[in-house]
């Protein structure tokens, strides 16, 4: 079973972390993502893997390599320190709603 | 698309104001605050007091599979018009977290719709942002834990 992934889990790691600032210059291949690591290649594919899964990464095909690159949308979403406190509540209210709509049908 | 649930937070204030509007009846938005047993199903705490009643307190709490108390917050109650307002203060329990006062105000939109305004004013305006960045550390934690345990499956 694959995790539903979240920006939290990813920005969690260091090496996460580190993989987002350097790629926040500019765009790279896996090959030279991993270059800059002492981990081995199919570790930092792993954090390349979960890095795209929670859209903080784009993938995009030039030639015959996949150059990686900052999602920003995604990451002004974390940047933003309110959002998830608004998420927070935003989820407790969904759920306050759902409690009270199968409340009423049940009056 | 306008979001559902707003949050503003000026800088250098030491208040917050969380407004969101509801596909419900005013009276139901006042019940999921008030009946325990909603309160519970929605907030995913246990209710362990609430007496809703001027000068009237309450107390919720959460714990881990082994009864362990992850979470507790108490409060007193200081006012409460039904359909109207709530007016109360929030603490949580063994934080440092100072306590926060509580206006609810709820509001007649449509015989459908219904509006809650939450007005929270802290102690100081570093006591308010750090309660704001709370979930955004709760967030990484969650992550790790919910790694360990993987982890821990694993082993």
């Amino acid at each position: 079973m694959n995790l539903r992934r979240d920006v939290f889990q990813a920005i969690a790691d260091p090496t996460r972390r580190a993989i987002l600032l350097l790629l926040a210059a500019q765009s790279m291949t896996a090959g030279v993502i991993a270059s800059n690591f002492d981990t081995a290649r199919p570790t930092v594919s792993k954090h390349l893997q979960i890095l795209t899964e929670c859209e903080l990464l784009k993938q995009e095909q030039q030639g015959r390599e996949i150059y990686y690159h900052l999602n920003p949308e995604k990451m002004e979403e974390i940047a933003n320190f309110l959002e998830p406190f608004r998420k927070l509540w935003n989820d407790r209210f969904n759920k306050l709603e759902e409690v009270m709509k199968s409340y009423k049908s049940n009056e | 698309m306008e979001q559902k649930t707003k949050i503003t937070a000026e800088e250098g204030k030491q208040e917050i104001i969380i407004t969101r509007t509801f596909e419900l009846p005013l009276y139901l938005l006042f019940k999921a605050y008030t009946e325990p047993e909603l309160v519970e199903q929605w907030m995913g705490n246990k209710v362990l007091k609430m007496e809703n009643n001027v000068h009237g307190s309450y107390q919720f709490e959460t714990t881990d599979e082994h009864k362990n108390v992850l979470f507790r917050a108490n409060g007193c109650i200081h006012k409460v018009i039904e359909n109207q307002n709530i007016t109360r203060t929030f603490e949580m329990e063994n934080t440092g977290f100072p306590v926060q006062l509580e206006f609810l105000d709820f509001e007649f939109i449509s015989d459908n719709t219904s509006k809650l305004t939450i007005k929270i004013i802290f102690k100081s305006v570093a006591d308010r942002d750090n309660m704001l960045k709370l979930p955004f550390a709760k967030g990484i934690n969650m992550a790790h834990n919910k790694l360990e345990k993987l982890i821990n499956k694993l082993k």
